[in-house]
């Protein structure tokens, strides 16, 4: 496995987020999240739904605009740019740009139903970073080889299972060499007897040095793999800690009650 | 139906017997199809007695170089109006997309105009644009050229019609049909891109892509699976509504030549059979190729996974559950 977070590790946090608030209209779903993931840290995020989680990590790629506070991905402020004391929004060609280095796995996978798994994987790296047909090829083939899918690399997205389709677009946003991987609910639309094998990729890619942003259901994996813990509810982070510790001997009433519903 | 393991068959004395019962009997469908059956038989016998169908003189007469220049200009005037009307409804769907309320309000008042007229009176209307055009020596460019193309070069037929007005009245017919066109497509084409599920553009946001980039790449071949079946109907629409261009008038075309004849031979019904046969020949040829466009774009969507495919997942999903 050529090491995608091999390179020097970055002095400062991989996230960093300070008083992160969104809303929709009236709903305040953020409401002021501060948080520092460092490089190669795991952090798991779970909480209720309609805790706020998804929409946080939705920030960090700019999928959504918060409304307050500031969000940097390894040094670099997020959507805006600070000049004369004023935040200017970021062109749609430099959002891009950011988002590069940003890879994101979805609940509901997302794959280009048009285009085989290889094709998925390879589109990206062809289109956004110009690489050579078969470059992209040979590193296509390689990512889905990582994730066990060497043999389906001509199959199209209906034709794998779901577990087999998360895995590819794992490989998808891996293909593009990101610092930082984000993970929305991967294996919440899955089969059970489908979580693990997802689940294994992800615990490959956490020993591989990279750094992840998990939100989950899956306790277990927040448990082993996860460096730090987060529990969100009510668009605020109510409490933060070692897995271990913290599913053992939550301290917030409401990470007790939340706890005591899920485990 | 699950796979019959070896201890099943072993235990299994022998195959139960194969049930022979009697179909039930549906004498109300027998009774239907013996009335269309007689229908048919009718409608076969006056073809071949009614001696004013003159199937000789139609056969003779239906693939006249005048008739089959006019099939020829039918199906040009049909691809191009098709082609122009497809480019421009694109255009039109994405600024109909647009955030921005003059962009999108621009193309709403194009499409609510557009839809609003009848073919017939935009063609009346555009032939005479046309005019207007030649008297303000406004050219068009590869005039000369197209003329070569569309063989407008002078045949007996078009007495007192010079070359000049030919071409303003094929291209003045093609503005207004692909105009009109483009209205009807742009509403198909918001269809299909409206149809694409948003996490698919959010995907491909995700992955770094432009916009552009990703309405290409991501959203428009996905739409093409829900614009192409439309489209292929308002081809066929299309070559039919060339018989309108009697309004312009463009007298090239199929319909006309054909009605010319009847006219001059007072064998009406006759060339009016030819008419509908030529109309039959056409609209058949282009659904062969919306056949072929529509499979094209159903890739990866349908069940069209190989037996080998099929077997080697079954193998591996009952290989890792164990």
């Amino acid at each position: 496995m050529t090491g995608d977070a091999g390179g020097p590790v970055p002095a400062g946090p991989m996230v960093k987020a300070e008083g992160v608030c969104k809303s929709f209209g009236q709903l305040d779903v953020l409401k002021g999240i501060d948080l520092e993931v460092a490089p190669r840290e795991v952090m798991c995020v779970i909480g209720p739904s309609g805790s706020g989680k998804s929409t946080f990590l939705r920030c960090v790629n700019h999928l959504e605009k918060i409304n307050a506070g500031r969000l940097w991905v390894d040094g670099e402020l997020i959507g805006y740019r600070e000049k004369g004391g004023k935040l200017h929004e970021l062109r749609d060609r430099e959002v891009s740009a950011q988002r590069r280095d940003i890879g994101m796995v979805f609940q509901r996978f997302n794959l280009f139903p048009h285009m085989t798994a290889l094709e998925n994987v390879i589109e990206a790296p062809i289109q956004v970073k110009g690489l050579r047909r078969d470059a992209a090829r040979d590193l296509g083939a390689a990512q889905l080889e990582r994730v066990g899918l060497g043999d389906r690399v001509h199959s199209y997205p209906n034709q794998l299972s779901g577990g087999q389709q998360q895995r590819v677009a794992i490989a998808r946003a891996l293909a593009m060499e990101p610092k930082l991987m984000l993970f929305d609910e991967p294996t919440s639309a899955l089969d059970p007897e489908l979580v693990g094998e997802v689940l294994d990729v992800m615990r490959g890619l956490a020993e591989s040095g990279m750094t992840m942003l998990v939100v989950t259901h899956e306790m277990g994996f927040a448990r082993e793999v996860g460096d730090t813990l987060v529990f969100m509810d009510d668009g605020v982070v109510v409490e933060a800690g070692a897995p271990r510790r913290m599913l053992a001997d939550p301290q917030h009433e409401r990470t007790k009650a939340f706890l005591s519903k899920v485990l | 139906m699950p796979p019959e393991t070896a201890s099943d068959t072993a235990t299994r004395q022998a195959p139960p017997e194969q049930i022979t019962a009697i179909p039930v009997r549906h004498p109300g469908r027998w009774i239907a199809a013996g009335l269309i059956a007689v229908l048919i038989a009718m409608f076969v016998h006056m073809l071949v007695t009614n001696p004013v169908f003159q199937w000789g003189f139609m056969v003779d007469n239906m693939f006249t170089p005048a008739v089959l220049r006019g099939a020829r200009t039918t199906l040009i005037m049909t691809v191009l109006a098709m082609v122009l009307g497809v480019l421009l409804g694109i255009v039109l769907a994405v600024m109909r997309l647009s955030p921005n309320p003059v962009v999108s309000g621009a193309a709403w008042t194009f499409i609510w105009f557009f839809r609003a007229i009848p073919r017939i009176v935009l063609l009346f209307f555009c032939a005479n644009l046309g005019a207007l055009y030649a008297t303000y020596d406004l050219g068009i460019p590869f005039d000369r050229q197209l003329m070569d193309f569309f063989g407008f070069s002078g045949d007996l037929r078009f007495l007192g019609l010079d070359g000049n007005q030919i071409f303003a009245g094929f291209t003045a017919g093609l503005i207004g049909l692909a105009l009109s066109e483009a209205a009807y497509m742009a509403e198909i084409v918001r269809a299909g891109i409206q149809s694409v599920d948003p996490g698919q553009t959010e995907a491909a946001s995700a992955l770094g892509m432009s916009r552009s980039r990703t309405m290409r790449r991501i959203v428009l071949p996905q739409a093409m699976r829900v614009i192409i079946p439309p489209t292929g109907n308002e081809t066929i629409a299309m070559l039919k509504d060339t018989s309108l261009l009697i309004a312009v008038p463009v007298t090239s075309e199929l319909n006309f030549q054909l009605r010319a004849i009847g006219s001059r031979t007072f064998q009406i019904i006759p060339m009016a059979v030819a008419s509908i046969l030529w109309y039959l020949a056409l609209s058949s040829l282009l659904m062969v190729g919306q056949h072929f466009l529509e499979k094209r774009f159903s890739r990866g969507f349908g069940t069209r996974e190989t037996r080998a495919q099929r077997a080697e997942r079954t193998a591996r999903i009952v290989g890792s559950s164990h």
